[in-house]
């Protein structure tokens, strides 16, 4: 029996964290989600058992339930799922310290919440784990080369960033089979393909084969590492991934990059962007407009080296976005500096590019501004 | 009296103390089931089967069963059971005989045979299976010729990194009058144990080793028989032939099936070896000695006295092996073959039903093992000592 009280005080323990989260947020004005109110309602009526203990209890676990800001902030630092083994984007290198496109973006979120570019706990994950990782609170945000989908932002529970990187699939091959980058897909008739498993590109795979009318055998890996590995040992004739990453990936891990060819064809549109859970406006708005004040400070010209300068700029639109006058980053729950940090510690979305991807020969193509033809473009900052 | 007492009456207290546990267990089983649907319905996910039945619209490698990617997901899981099947079916097949072997030869007389079954057990035992696979995988097959300088065995066999390429037999129309033959030569299998069973019972003296001829003699006799009265013969060897790029025909042993195969045989053989060898060594020397001293000779001792009891300690451990090795397939998703676990991983990753998928990878790996279990436990009841 005493096991059962034991148990009972725990539960009822664990609703009145619930409760005590769930009161700390303003309710929303409009109509309330119904799952919210609900848990609410259970609470408020179970303090009876323990309600003096609730102080003495640990820390409880991350929730997801409309109060990651204030969870992340109180941890004192953004975790951050990543990629870990894709040079470029995510990658860890042997000296311990996380380089790439994806992870400067975790950067820039620490650097804007806590005036610190270090303050972020990487977690890597693969294909398969990371949005489980989401979902279950385990991490605050994803940036890890994630596909925006109808199937993720609607079925997995799981709210997009703005797009940081727009990608399509291509597909790589030895240039003993296809000696031109403007075959067709029927140049690999028969062939096998080498794919990573849990992915956008296995389905798009089959869709554009398919479509072609083109038999093909897929050898699906976990690892985009494990597959590239097969391919170079000539296993498949074919490599499919993001353009992005064959390029990156292409150069790092293959003996003789110049064997290969990436195909002309275009076999989707994979619009990379961070990722949170869903049902967290708060903490999406911040993830988000973190991200359009880099972009936006690379389209008025202010960069990690000049930003110092720009802080006596007379012009409304650069002091508003640096907080010099207006409240836009107390509205969202941060300091009004906040992109003013980001962009001092990490760099405006040009200079993270530059820093990350230049070196590969990628180039900006429709990640450039809209300004210069791109498809990169923030809202304004008012 | 009686009543004062029933605290202290031990009979109460087992039952106390069990319906405590059973209550324990509910309550920590009904605290998991509140726990996972609050986290789903905070997450606004729900839980449910529908989607099984949705297109797949994903490719897998190989199968044994028809698929496209327009099936279901219920048929991509399906292909990936009867994948991992296969391999666990062959693999504890070939494990068995690699084991026995391995085992015997570790207790031969001979220094170099005994040595060498040393070593690969000393070996192969104390290395993590995935970096055998990995070695098997990128470090033995994937480093065979490319299709092109194929190294050819005779039969002839085809070794190449794009797999293994044998020989294989296709069935002709005339297969389906000829069928019968076939049944019959199996019949014939069963029914020559059975007489020799009958023939045993009742006399003292082991069969003669040749009387075994019986056991491929008859079938094949039966089978030419059945030929006799065929217009074309019914099967037709498919020899792999290299047309382009790749070889057609024959049958074709991917790269991932060829190294999860042997990594997966070689590495469980090396743990069968030793129960093999344990269960020899178990049988006590006075039995041998008795065995000997009755004039029975080495052949008649191994098999009249040693291996039947030897079997009695060999079985409940080696039970354990094979389910080892069906579990262990599923490390086929580090070296890209399409076993179950791979797929449902794929699958989870395309619906997001992570719990619907986990339940139902448990109930066919729990299936599975229970099943093998079942066998091997009938098959115990029969070699186990009888004690009267």
């Amino acid at each position: 029996m005493r096991k059962t009280m034991t148990l009972v005080t725990v539960l009822a323990l664990a609703s009145i964290m619930l409760a005590a989260c769930g009161g700390a947020a303003p309710a929303p004005a409009g109509e309330p989600v119904t799952v919210k109110e609900t848990v609410i309602v259970t609470v408020e009526v179970t303090p009876e058992g323990g309600g003096g203990v609730a102080e003495t209890t640990p820390v409880a676990p991350p929730v997801a339930g409309g109060e990651r800001l204030q969870t992340v902030l109180d941890r004192g630092n953004v975790v951050c799922g990543v990629h870990g083994t894709f040079q470029g984007f995510g990658f860890l290198d042997t000296a311990g310290a996380w380089t790439g496109f994806d992870v400067d973006f975790c950067r820039a979120w620490a650097a804007a919440l806590f005036n610190d570019a270090d303050a972020v706990e990487f977690r890597a994950l693969s294909a398969q784990d990371r949005f489980t990782a989401l979902q279950s609170g385990e991490v605050d945000v994803l940036s890890r080369n994630s596909t925006w989908t109808w199937t993720r932002d609607a079925e997995l529970g799981l709210t997009f960033g703005p797009v940081t990187f727009y990608d399509g699939q291509a597909i790589m091959a030895r240039k003993d089979i296809v000696s031109e980058a403007s075959a067709g897909l029927d140049a690999l008739e028969g062939a096998n393909v080498c794919v990573q498993s849990g992915t956008t590109t296995e389905l798009n795979l089959a869709d554009q084969f398919r479509a072609a009318g083109v038999n093909y055998t897929p050898v699906v890996f976990e690892d985009q590492n494990l597959a590239f590995q097969a391919y170079e040992e000539g296993r498949c004739d074919a490599i499919t991934s993001d353009r992005s990453q064959l390029a990156t990936q292409g150069q790092a891990v293959l003996s003789n990059f110049a064997d290969h060819v990436i195909l002309d064809v275009v076999m989707s549109k994979e619009p990379l962007a961070p990722a949170v859970a869903q049902g967290d406006d708060k903490w999406a708005d911040v993830v988000h407009w973190v991200v359009y004040g880099m972009i936006q400070a690379e389209e008025l010209g202010i960069t990690s080296q000049n930003v110092d300068e720009f802080l006596t700029s007379e012009d409304p639109v650069v002091r508003r976005l640096l907080g010099v006058e207006g409240e836009l980053g107390s509205k969202l729950g941060l300091s009004n500096d906040f992109a003013y940090r980001a962009i001092k510690l990490v760099g405006n979305y040009g200079e993270v590019y530059e820093r990350n991807l230049a070196s590969y020969g990628l180039a900006r193509g429709q990640n450039a501004l809209w300004t210069e033809g791109g498809l990169m473009y923030a809202p304004p900052f008012r | 009296m009686q009543i004062r007492a029933f605290w202290r009456d031990i009979r109460f207290l087992q039952v106390l103390a069990q319906v405590v546990f059973i209550l324990f267990l509910a309550l920590a089983a009904g605290f998991l089931y509140a726990n996972v649907s609050a986290n789903l319905a905070r997450q606004g996910l729900t839980v449910g089967y529908g989607f099984i039945t949705n297109p797949a619209s994903f490719d897998i490698g190989e199968s044994y069963i028809p698929y496209q990617s327009s099936d279901s997901y219920g048929r991509a899981i399906h292909v990936g059971l009867v994948n991992t099947l296969v391999v666990s079916a062959l693999g504890i097949l070939l494990t068995t005989i690699v084991g026995s072997i391995a085992g015997i030869a570790r207790l031969s007389s001979n220094w170099l045979i005994s040595r060498l079954a040393g070593a690969y057990v000393g070996v192969i035992r104390n290395t993590p299976l995935i970096i055998q696979l990995m070695f098997w995988y990128f470090g033995i097959i994937l480093q065979l010729p490319a299709v092109k300088e194929a190294v050819a065995l005779p039969g002839p066999v085809y070794l190449t990194q794009r797999g293994i390429y044998l020989p294989w037999y296709e069935a002709m129309p005339s297969f389906d009058s000829w069928r019968i033959y076939v049944w019959l030569a199996l019949a014939s299998i069963v029914i020559i144990w059975f007489i020799f069973r009958g023939i045993q019972s009742r006399s003292d003296l082991p069969i003669p080793l040749w009387w075994y001829l019986a056991y491929i003699l008859v079938p094949v006799l039966i089978l030419w028989v059945g030929l006799l009265f065929q217009p074309e013969p019914p099967l037709k060897v498919n020899i792999p032939e290299l047309t382009g790029l790749n070889f057609r025909g024959g049958l074709q042993l991917t790269p991932e099936f060829a190294a999860l195969l042997f990594g997966l045989v070689v590495y469980t053989g090396s743990f069968i070896a030793e129960i093999v060898r344990a269960g020899i060594q178990a049988v006590s020397l006075g039995q041998v000695e008795a065995a000997r001293s009755l004039g029975l000779t080495t052949g008649q001792t191994l098999q009249l006295v040693i291996f039947p009891q030897a079997l009695r300690v060999i079985i409940p451990p080696l039970t354990s092996q094979y389910l080892n090795l069906a579990k262990n397939s599923s490390l086929a998703i580090a070296i890209g073959y399409p076993d179950l676990f791979s797929i449902a991983g794929t699958v989870i990753n395309q619906t997001g039903a992570v719990l619907e998928v986990i339940v139902i990878i448990m109930l066919s790996y729990l299936s599975m093992s229970l099943f093998t279990s079942l066998l091997m436990n009938i098959y115990n009841s029969r070699v186990r000592l009888v004690e009267r």
